[in-house]
């Protein structure tokens, strides 16, 4: 198989406080690869390394083989990596349809014409109508985001990751704080996710993980703890001794 | 995507294609500009000065109200189109004035390429200040070289010849004002559809979330570059305006004065919809005049109690007090659309899922 995405020896240090240390990570084409841990591990850092929001203090990341440590955060976008949010990120101004077309307009390059009217192009409306019914937002496609439900916002922010197209998808939390209803909609989606497309899901939920991913890496105070198969990691006795054992007992 | 509903997708359609249309508001506001040329024959100096203060303030509108940068200092760019405009008339250089406007809005637009750099990063507060010494640098450099500029006593000795070689600059400002209000109607035309466009969603998205615009792939300081050089070429057509219609540049045009009020104008108008600027200037200019005919002194405590009024009643967001209106416009948008065969029959929901 392929390696998408790889990082070797990543560090990030804020001041004293090393958040990331000696992070390396293999992502092979078409993974369902989860990133676990307890809280304050330095998994939303990783995220943020992978993504460019943050630079590493030392370490590269490869996406296909190809360094992109100094890459732009939306230059990597261009490349195919897409993230959602734990916290929702969203356009408190603008309507799911602007949402989405924006995000489509920007994925075909379209995005600098001034000229053009939004989803003047063929195919942009049927697409963005694709993504709307997908996550079942078609009643509120009309309302400004900052008034939605926040369930509704919830799919918004991972409808807006999938406009992007990504061949490489990072899911940070994508369930948090969804009532139920919405949250096995959610996780169908991601499920549904075509197999070519590579996932690296971070979850605090382990029914989740152990339902999603086929391998799984532990980080436990900024680094990597173990790194294997679900079967592999639920039966690492140091895995067992951080969660004490809890979610390991099924 | 072959599940796709169809009646869905035209529903999309029609209310992206309802978004870019023209409103009946919109429309009447500008037969109601146009007739002002007939209907007050008497007041085109005055008329005129609103364009240029409307053109002005939708210059700010486009950076503050679409990108969300603040600026103090937007006079740079209509003191430099204002003086670019009286030096190329001159001298002789560009004698053609819709030639010569052009080419001011082109020399402001170069200076606002290269000042766009400063107010990528930084707070408001950076913005605020670093905007604001821009526009003192230029004005002080205008008075440092008084045999360029005319310093003090600004530039004298302009004389503008007769648009496209036609018409003349009369005494009575007629020719003037439909000059005026034609270049700001085509500019506007120009900005509504600049910030309709997939480009103005960015600036829209960038202002509310930079983090996440980056996330979807939009190059922000790109974004935020581009929309910067276009407002300081509106800035500057409007100064080399107020030069061709009054045939004379000072160092007025670059004063702070001009920066907030602008600004002023803006917000009395409401942020973000670009009609703010040319209803605002009209407002101020009639707020003016009227106070200043009850309290020739003290005008302005009124006009800044008013700022402060306006600025605490529309909370949630500056101008937000016309919201009225704008709804109006909404309803009367979407009852016409309501008369056109509707598109969408069945219900949203369930459709088709993937």
């Amino acid at each position: 198989m392929t390696l998408v995405l790889e990082t070797r020896a990543l560090e990030k240090r804020f001041g004293g406080i090393v958040a990331a240390n000696q992070v390396s990570l293999r992502l092979e084409k078409g993974a369902r690869h989860a990133l676990i841990g307890p809280n304050g591990a330095g998994k939303t850092t990783v995220i943020n390394l992978l993504t460019g929001v943050l630079r590493p203090s030392s370490g590269e990341i490869l996406l296909d083989g190809k360094e992109i440590t100094n890459v732009e955060p939306h230059d990597r976008v261009r490349l195919g990596m897409a993230r959602t949010f734990q916290i929702n990120q969203l356009f408190a101004d603008l309507t799911p349809i602007e949402t989405l077309g924006l995000a489509i307009s920007e994925r075909l390059g379209t995005g600098t014409h001034w000229w053009r009217t939004v989803g003047s192009r063929a195919g942009v409306v049927d697409e963005i109508a694709e993504l709307l019914e997908r996550f079942r937002l078609v009643d509120v496609m009309q309302e400004r985001t900052a008034i939605l439900p926040y369930g509704k916002q919830r799919l918004l922010e991972i409808a807006l990751a999938f406009a992007c197209r990504p061949r490489v998808l990072l899911l940070d939390e994508p369930a948090a704080g969804v009532p139920d209803a919405e949250r096995q909609e959610i996780l169908a989606t991601i499920a549904s996710l075509p197999t070519d497309v590579t996932v690296l899901l971070i979850e605090h939920d382990m029914d989740i993980v152990f339902s999603f991913a086929d391998r799984i890496s532990v980080l436990v105070n900024g680094e990597m703890l173990v790194e294997g198969t679900v079967d592999e990691v639920s039966h690492d006795p140091r895995v067992r001794a951080v969660y004490l054992g809890e979610a390991f007992d099924g | 995507m072959s599940s796709v509903s169809r009646p869905l997708s035209a529903e999309i359609a029609s209310r992206l294609i309802t978004r870019a249309r023209w409103s009946p508001l919109e429309i009447a506001f500008w037969i109601a500009a146009f007739a002002t040329i007939y209907l007050f024959p008497e007041h085109h100096l005055i008329l005129t000065e609103i364009v240029i203060w409307g053109l002005f303030a939708l210059s700010i509108d486009l950076i503050l109200g679409y990108a969300g940068i603040i600026s103090l200092g937007q006079a740079a760019f209509f003191g430099f189109g204002a003086y670019v405009a009286g030096l190329l008339a001159k001298h002789g250089i560009m004698t053609e004035p819709v030639l010569a406007l052009i080419a001011s809005g082109l020399a402001a637009a170069v200076l606002g390429f290269l000042t766009s750099f400063l107010v990528l990063r930084g707070s408001d507060l950076t913005r605020l200040m670093v905007t604001l010494g821009v526009a003192l640098v230029l004005r002080e450099l205008a008075n440092r070289f008084p045999q360029i500029t005319g310093g003090a006593d600004g530039l004298q000795g302009v004389t503008i010849d007769p648009v496209l070689g036609q018409f003349r600059f009369d005494l009575y400002g007629y020719t003037a004002y439909v000059y005026s209000l034609i270049v700001l109607f085509v500019l506007f035309v120009i900005a509504r559809r600049i910030v309709r466009s997939p480009f103005g969603l960015s600036l829209v998205a960038i202002k509310g979330n930079p983090l996440r615009s980056a996330a979807v792939g939009i190059a922000v300081n790109w974004r935020l570059v581009a929309i910067y050089t276009i407002a300081a070429a509106y800035a500057g057509i409007a100064g080399a305006l107020l030069t061709q219609t009054t045939a004379f540049a000072s160092l007025e045009g670059f004063a702070f004065d001009r920066s907030a009020d602008g600004l002023l104008v803006l917000i009395i108008g409401g942020t973000g919809y670009l009609y703010g600027g040319l209803i605002g200037a009209l407002i101020f200019r009639f707020a003016h005049d009227y106070l200043a005919s009850i309290t020739p002194q003290y005008w302005q405590f009124w006009i800044g109690l008013i700022l402060v009024i306006i600025v605490l009643v529309g909370r949630e967001r500056i101008g937000s007090w016309l919201d009225p209106v704008r709804t109006l416009a909404d309803r009367i948008g979407a009852w016409r659309a309501s008369r056109r065969p509707r598109a969408l029959g069945a219900t949203p929901e369930g459709g088709g899922q993937p």
